[in-house]
């Protein structure tokens, strides 16, 4: 950089402001500016900063309901927060561009560094400074030793450091030494697994999948062979669905245990699943799915996520058809499991589609596991099963299952019922075992309640390089910050002339190459020891 | 496993003694801050910060022990060095009832004592006195003891009130051997961190002193030296900083069995990827030219402002899937 200020300007060659010798100048000059150790500091700043409203404000990735909800709530400012991308922060083009920058940053300051690095591992320890007594360590003494002896000393004192030995020209001689190599090795290494973990953080958002089911704990199945078999399914940006890892899994029973206070205490799933070349065979293996232990087959995972209570009503029509269905309803509060949701039949036997959508019945209200009524009003104590108990209505009409629109299975659709299409023709509350009559001699009984299960799958191929970039890097941060860089030099110089003819003048100074590295003690020990050495030598010579 | 209520009442009989007798030992330290003769460390002080002018950072003056390493007078120790070494005197025996309610703790609930918010917050503080404690033993730093023990003692004190609960098992979530690991390595990354936090602010407020000789002029001239405060922070951030990291890392792996990813920018994760960045930020500030002393210790400082905006905010304020406060 010195270079161009250096020469006087006629030197200069003529061309030397012409355009693409500017456009490399200013080329060179961002790319210097961009990997200079400020710009990376502020960067990381900035990226500290640019994650700060991802924790603050709903993401869609978490929870899009809430991110609605708040844009609703704040008007022109939540549009404006939606505009600039603040509700998915992670995916937003400025906090990518953020990252990206630091990512180009760091691959520009480790390039050079690690040759660097490697230039450094063959050079030699550098020249014994002339005043050794500038250095921030220094200590000295004489002895009557020789300078070889000294030397000899010292070099089998300094065992593990690079060491290289020096007769200067006053006829001294000198040794340098240095260590601490590893500090730069672990710097570097820990750099390194860094990039190698948002690398593979990347290609895991490429290829991952993510996809939720809930299964009803009775026997029954769920393949993992299509997007269409799961209730929602995110995808990374290059899976389409088609070709997911197949495996099959039923589930039989769900088993969970609460303390006297109503908190959880174990939940449990006995499962049985296929995979591999079990599905050729047809084997079912059994396992035993909780909170935290995971099924991990074929590199895919099998999560249990939560659970429910599935209430299960027959409909006696007046005809004397019978219906029987257990619809999944969905937990209102999780500490006591009061659930709502809808269980939606339609009249068997009619076929004229105007008759069958003023015979539709809904039954939609709330679900109990240990019923408290205050008054005729329903809820929970209790989020086990213990003395069920139901407050339905009667939804009888058009459902609106036909009208092309898609459906929540867990309440009926209001606009039918504002428009009146859907009328409730009773209210009651009931317990496994009771029934309501409604006004055209429909029975609906309520037999009992099945339990089921909130299952996720997921699939990441990249995360056990995530794993091992991670390990690598708590690995080089621990070497780069216990490990310290240092020098040390012995001068031994023959003091030929004056009161002590024959005696030799040894001096020792050290340098901590590393910033606060602590390295005093043990150049005090260090040198101590030595000049002890030396000295006790000269004794026993006496 | 039922909770013994007789051990969990003296946890927390224990956990309150605690909490006096730290409050007393900051009286002890602020009393010899107060009547110290501060003047003497100040003088020994800049002359080290001469002899280091010439060279290379000075490094390593550190005088062992607790003692102020001055030769020690022929006579009785003088009263306020006394009165300090009484401060950490009971600052040790703080640490132990400390620990033993922590221990009772665990042995109540049949479970290691850090499932709960209050469980955490005790776990943190105490690692942070325990720093502290190390620290001194090459650090002369002890008339700091007073402003280590009021951030401390303020924390416990919310602990023990609008943070605590019963003692009682932790839901299916968290019953993982991750628990132990997790929990633990962060709570006690995140006490030792309160360190160099502290350390952080009373450097500013000598830097604000000798910028402005009228600013904290009381305060400052009784605080360790520049040079230390910052050898403390730098220390104890290095000794912090991996920890964090693994605990981190612990966390993703957990989370990935838990959770069914390693990582999803839930708000705590999220927070305290934040706190990670601001610390990597301290440790790249020192190797900057322009940014050590001041802007480090800035930087550290918002570190630590982060660190506790993780604790209470994330915990209390926002959801997500580290709702585990037992607060409510």
């Amino acid at each position: 950089m010195t270079t161009a200020t250096d020469s006087p300007p006629t030197q200069r060659p003529p061309n030397n402001n012409s355009w693409p010798r500017r456009l490399l100048a200013f080329i060179r000059n961002t790319w210097r500016g961009l990997t200079s150790m400020r710009t990376a500091l502020i960067l990381l700043f900035l990226l500290a900063l640019g994650a700060m409203p991802g924790a603050l404000l709903p993401q869609r990735s978490l929870n899009t309901g809430k991110v609605d909800q708040y844009i609703a709530q704040h008007g022109w400012w939540g549009r404006l927060l939606d505009q600039l991308q603040f509700f998915d922060v992670y995916a937003s083009v400025w906090f990518s561009a953020v990252y990206v920058l630091l990512f180009v940053s760091l691959v520009g300051c480790l390039v050079p560094r690690t040759f660097e690095y490697a230039q450094q591992l063959r050079a030699k320890p550098v020249r014994t400074p002339r005043n050794l007594n500038r250095m921030p360590h220094h200590a000295s003494s004489t002895t009557d030793m020789s300078p070889e002896d000294v030397v000899a000393t010292a070099k089998s004192r300094l065992r593990g450091w690079r060491l290289t030995e020096r007769t200067e020209e006053s006829g001294a001689r000198s040794i340098s030494a240095e260590r601490g190599f590893l500090r730069e090795t672990g710097n570097l290494v820990f750099h390194f697994a860094l990039l190698g973990l948002i690398v593979a953080f990347a290609i895991g958002k490429m290829f991952s999948y993510e996809g939720q089911v809930i299964v009803q704990a009775n026997g029954s199945q769920f393949c993992n062979s299509g997007v269409y078999a799961y209730d929602s399914f995110t995808p990374g940006l290059r899976v389409d669905g088609t070709q997911l890892t197949p495996f099959c899994v039923k589930v039989n029973s769900f088993t969970p245990t609460f303390l006297p206070s109503g908190q959880p205490e174990q939940y449990r799933a006995a499962i049985e699943y296929q995979s591999g070349a079990d599905l050729r065979t047809g084997q079912w293996r059994p396992y035993q799915l909780q909170v935290n232990e995971p099924l991990r087959t074929e590199g895919d995972r099998l999560y249990l996520l939560d659970h429910g209570y599935a209430p299960t009503f027959t409909v006696t029509f007046p005809d004397g058809t019978k219906r029987t269905k257990s619809t999944q309803w969905k937990p209102a509060d999780q500490t006591t499991m009061l659930s709502q949701g809808a269980t939606k039949f339609d009249r068997p036997g009619v076929t004229d589609p105007e008759q069958r959508r003023k015979t539709q019945l809904g039954v939609t209200g709330l679900f109990a596991p240990t019923a408290a009524f205050q008054g005729p009003v329903l809820s929970s104590s209790f989020p086990d099963l213990r003395d069920p108990a139901a407050a339905v209505d009667i939804m009888r009409g058009d459902l609106g299952v036909d009208s092309g629109r898609g459906q929540s299975i867990f309440e009926i659709d209001q606009s039918q019922v504002r428009k009146g299409a859907l009328k409730r023709v009773a209210r009651e509350n009931i317990r496994p075992g009771q029934e309501i009559t409604i006004d055209d001699g429909t029975k609906i009984r309520l037999d009992g309640v099945r339990r089921w299960v909130a299952l996720q799958v997921s699939h990441d191929p990249s995360q056990v390089w995530v794993l091992g970039f991670a390990v690598a890097l708590l690995a080089g941060l621990g070497t780069s910050l216990v490990v310290k860089r240092r020098r040390l030099w012995v001068r031994a110089t023959p003091s030929g002339s004056g009161d002590e003819p024959g005696r030799t003048v040894v001096e020792i100074g050290g340098l901590a190459r590393t910033d606060q590295a602590g390295y005093g003690e043990e150049f005090t020990r260090l040198s101590g020891e030595l000049l002890e050495q030396t000295a006790a030598s000269h004794r026993e010579e006496n | 496993m039922p909770v013994n209520q007789t051990w969990s009442t003296f946890s927390d009989y224990a956990y309150y003694t605690a909490v006096v007798i730290y409050v007393l030992a900051m009286v002890f330290c602020t009393a010899e801050q107060a009547f110290g003769r501060e003047r003497r460390n100040a003088g020994r002080r800049r002359s080290r910060e001469l002899v280091g002018a010439a060279g290379p950072p000075p490094e390593s003056v550190d005088t062992p022990g607790i003692s102020t390493g001055q030769p020690a007078p022929a006579g009785p120790r003088p009263v306020p060095e006394r009165l300090g070494r009484m401060g950490i005197a009971l600052t040790v025996l703080g640490v132990g009832t400390h620990l033993t309610s922590l221990v009772l703790r665990g042995l109540a609930a049949g479970r290691v004592p850090w499932g709960n918010m209050y469980e955490y917050v005790s776990v943190a503080c105490v690692t942070a006195v325990i720093a502290w404690l190390v620290l001194l033993r090459r650090f002369s730093a002890r008339h700091a003891t007073t402003f280590l023990l009021l951030p401390i003692v303020i924390l416990m004190f919310i602990g023990g009130t609008a943070l605590y609960t019963t003692a009682a098992p932790v839901q299916p979530a968290l019953q993982s051997y991750w628990l132990v690991i997790h929990v633990s390595t962060v709570a006690a990354s995140s006490g030792m961190l309160l360190v160099p936090g502290v350390a952080s602010v009373l450097y500013l407020i000598r830097r604000a002193n000798v910028a402005n000789p009228q600013r904290f002029a009381k305060l400052s001239g009784k605080l360790p030296g520049e040079d230390m405060l910052d050898r403390i922070a730098y220390r104890t951030t290095i000794f912090a900083f991996p920890v964090y990291t693994f605990a981190i890392i612990c966390g993703a792996i957990w989370a990935e069995a838990a959770w069914g990813r390693f990582w999803g920018w839930d708000p705590k994760e999220t927070v305290a990827f934040i706190a990670w960045v601001v610390y990597a930020a301290y440790l790249h500030s020192r190797a900057t030219a322009g940014w050590r002393g001041t802007r480090a210790a800035a930087i550290n400082s918002v570190g630590f402002a982060v660190t506790v905006f993780n604790l209470f905010f994330v915990n209390l304020v926002t959801t997500g899937l580290h709702s585990y406060a037992g607060v409510g």
